[in-house]
């Protein structure tokens, strides 16, 4: 469906998109991840043909952003971050004013729009002008405006930034029932927001992308090492570590702490769930006591962390 | 094109909606009209003269007021963003914009009609200088509009717009009247970069194709400026 190929963006000496390529399928829901100013929206605006990109080629349904821009334009909607929108516009003025710029068709306006309210939460506000909105409800008018040409391709770019928690599961919901035949391209910084709306993640740092996967597959790689909390009452710090230590599996035993009569102790071993059963027997075999025994989930926060933290 | 219209009719009704255009137009008529007035019956002649002899300076100002906001507001509130990723060119919205400022142009023209038709009914008027004043009026708006768009693409800030425009609005309506400064060389060009010099045919009822190319050709700099400012920017 899109095609992204080699794709850079200089701001005069600054360097915001490095060489990124990816391909994004139909019908996909594809999260960009990264830290704030990691090129997030730089590559969404390159690839809505609000920039142009310094070098390299974006290709969507085979048509080149060079030569094919109104095209392009067509299949796509598109929500900056924060929803710019007129300030002095009505709602409903402002949405009949986007609807002609994007030829809905006059008879089946109104129903369009009627719609699109509907689906958007937008129905109660249809006639205040946009400035007395709140955040929530413009990031709403903003949405009605990316969808209302039934675009093929929706590009969000931090569809829930500032809006309450009630809300963000509202829009969250939205991208989901519309995700179920569009493709969506959506960027945020919030992890969990990409866990929880995204197939595939692609994380960016610094201009260059540093992970790619679906979600699923993300985790299962943070999963390879597993952290297992031990807490140990009555016994000695040097024997813990020789004794768990050699147990087949356990690549790593530190103190984390050490009271009398009482260890916290920190394994780094692998994730077979056999590992666990020997350490468990190996304790067991002890004469310690076990108070504590708990993994420690790696989630995405934690590959965010060491991919973007790291140089 | 299609979208170009709609622009327009978006940026036209856009005028109204704010207080805008009602101050610009209240303003406008209020200085022609005192201006104006004030000697036209010291003249005794029934003539318009007078009014065209003004509106070249006061459209100097005016005229940037209409136009300031048109881009800076797009760029500061950043509703560009949106507005270019539809299916729309560079050139729909530069057109759109700029035939929304000539129709304000007119609009606040229209109510100044009632001169002439008053002073018909006091002494025979000419008519002929009154519709080419009234299109000189409407082709040097369009010049100063195409100006205040290209000011308006330079910058976010309106006021900044506003002033810019001001200023080379009102270099070109003053130009001709400082040419006693000038060394004899440079009289005919400069006196041929002056507003009133053209506007004053015009006005006079004299329709000349060079004083229409002087107009388009200002409107178009000012345009094609404004085009290349706002692709530069992204």
């Amino acid at each position: 469906m899109i095609h992204i190929e080699n794709l850079s963006k200089n701001y005069h000496d600054l360097r915001a998109v490095d060489q990124i390529s990816f391909d994004i399928k139909k019908g996909e829901i594809l999260g960009l991840l990264g830290p704030n100013g990691a090129g997030k929206t730089t590559t969404l605006r390159m690839l809505t043909c609000f920039l142009k990109p310094t070098s390299g080629s974006i290709r969507v349904k085979n048509l080149s952003i060079d030569n094919d821009e109104l095209a392009i334009k067509k299949l796509m909607g598109y929500l900056p971050e924060s929803a710019p929108l007129y300030k002095d516009m009505i709602v409903y003025d402002y949405l009949v004013y986007i609807a002609k710029i994007r030829g809905v068709e006059a008879e089946t306006r109104l129903a369009h729009i009627k719609d699109l309210a509907r689906l958007c939460g937008l129905t109660d506000v249809m006639h205040k002008p946009i400035d007395e909105l709140s955040k929530g409800y413009k990031q709403r008018v903003g949405l009605a405006h990316a969808m209302m040409n039934d675009p093929e391709i929706l590009v969000l770019d931090e569809p829930t930034s500032g809006l309450d928690p009630n809300q963000i599961v509202e829009i969250r919901e939205i991208i989901r029932k519309i995700g179920k035949e569009k493709t969506i391209v959506l960027s945020t910084h919030i992890l969990s927001e990409a866990e929880a709306t995204c197939d595939r993640i692609i994380i960016i740092n610094r201009g260059k992308i540093v992970a790619d996967g679906s979600t699923e597959s993300l985790k299962q790689e943070a999963r390879r090492d597993t952290i297992l909390n031990v807490s140990l009452e009555g016994a000695q710090a040097g024997d813990v570590e020789n004794k768990l230590g050699s147990v087949a599996g356990v690549e790593a035993v530190t103190i984390v702490d050490n009271r009398p009569g009482h260890l916290d102790v920190k394994l780094i071993c692998d994730a077979e769930h056999e590992t666990r059963h020997r350490i468990y027997a190996c304790i067991k075999a002890t004469d310690w006591l076990l108070t504590a025994f708990f993994l420690e989930t790696q989630t995405l926060e934690t590959i965010f962390r060491n991919l973007t933290q790291e140089k | 094109m299609k979208q170009a219209v709609h622009i327009f009719k978006k940026e036209f009704s856009g005028y109204f909606i704010s207080p805008i255009a009602y101050i610009v137009i209240a303003i406008f008529l209020v200085v022609t009209g005192w201006f104006f007035f004030t000697t036209f019956f010291l003249y005794n002649q029934a003539s318009l003269r007078n009014f065209f002899g003004l509106l070249p300076l006061i459209f100097s100002f005016v005229i940037p007021a209409v136009t300031m906001r048109l881009f800076s507001e797009e760029l500061n509130v950043g509703s560009y963003e949106l507005l270019l990723t539809m299916p729309v060119t560079f050139t729909d919205v530069i057109i759109g914009k700029f035939m929304a400022c000539i129709a304000f142009i007119i609009a606040m023209l229209l109510p100044t009609v009632a001169y002439p038709i008053l002073i018909s009914t006091m002494g025979t008027l000419d008519w002929g200088p009154v519709v080419g004043g009234y299109l000189g009026a409407i082709l040097m708006g369009g010049a100063f509009a195409a100006v205040g768009l290209f000011a308006s693409s330079l910058t976010r800030n309106q006021i900044i717009a506003f002033i810019v425009a001001t200023a080379i609005c009102f270099s070109l309506t003053l130009i001709d009247k400082m040419l006693f400064f000038l060394p004899k060389s440079l009289l005919g060009v400069m006196a041929y970069l002056g507003t009133g010099y053209h506007f004053q045919n015009i006005s006079k009822g004299v329709i000349d194709s060079r004083d229409i190319i002087y107009f388009f050709s200002v409107a178009f700099i000012g345009l094609y400026g404004a085009n290349l400012s706002m692709q530069k920017k992204y």
